[in-house]
């Protein structure tokens, strides 16, 4: 998995390639415990995700709280048909923002 | 019903070696010419369940986790059996959990095996000489 960072002020967009499993969704947490700070919008941009597994739910979950929690928004876009799956058997498709 | 050849994996139980499990998985189907999604959600369910067996089955020094598998035809599927000898945990006995509910009640738990459920066309677990026994298949 490579993540690759854009960010402006208040807005940061990382866009997670490869697999968010069990292995690499600690990446993922780790840098998104680094950089919510000041962040109003926070963008996941799946475009290049080849699929997500449970341990990769809980890092969105969490983050989608803290987002909430500084009363920010958490975008995920470029949703393909396998992470579009998992989302909709796990009930994510109806808490998320999915553009 | 014809059977092949059963192929298998022993590796440490640990995270590291997922990659590994999940490469001689894959590598098995494509010789099967197993269809690109079906493969994803064997890729998660390995994902689920040697992720499991690497993180709870044994509690201090690491145990070995065996993985076979197995393709049948008519009806093609595959079968995929994750042995350990750690502690006796069975996965499907915990109620499935809620996926209704409000983000705020929601429990970050339970998911996994959930999804391996859904996606699997049967699973089973046994417990047997010591040995967890975790069995999924797939037809394709």
């Amino acid at each position: 998995m490579t993540i690759t960072e854009q960010k402006e002020t208040g807005r940061l967009v990382l866009r997670v390639e490869g697999r968010l499993d069990t292995v690499t969704s600690p990446q993922l947490e780790q840098r998104l415990g680094d950089s919510l700070g000041e962040i109003q919008e926070l963008v996941l941009d799946f475009t290049s995700l080849e699929y997500i597994s449970s341990a990769g739910l809980r890092v969105l979950l969490a983050a989608h709280k803290r987002m909430k929690r500084q009363e920010g928004d958490l975008v995920v876009r470029g949703v393909n048909e396998n992470v579009r799956e998992v989302f909709t058997i796990t009930g994510f498709i109806d808490m998320l923002h999915i553009e | 019903m014809m059977e092949k050849e059963k192929k298998v994996l022993v590796v440490e139980a640990v995270v590291e070696n997922m990659e590994k499990v999940t490469k001689f998985v894959d590598g098995h189907l494509l010789e099967w010419n197993c269809p690109a999604k079906a493969r994803v959600q064997i890729d998660i369910a390995i994902d689920e369940l040697f992720g499991n067996i690497a993180h709870y089955a044994y509690q201090e020094l690491p145990g070995e986790a065996t993985v076979e598998v197995e393709v049948t035809e008519e009806p093609m599927a595959v079968s995929i059996t994750f042995i350990d000898h750690g502690i006796p945990f069975d996965p499907l006995a915990k109620a499935d959990p809620d996926i209704s509910l409000p983000e705020e009640e929601r429990q970050p738990g339970g998911l996994g095996i959930y999804m391996v459920k859904q996606s699997m066309d049967g699973i089973s677990y046994r417990y047997e000489n010591g040995r967890n026994i975790l069995q999924i298949r797939k037809n394709f």
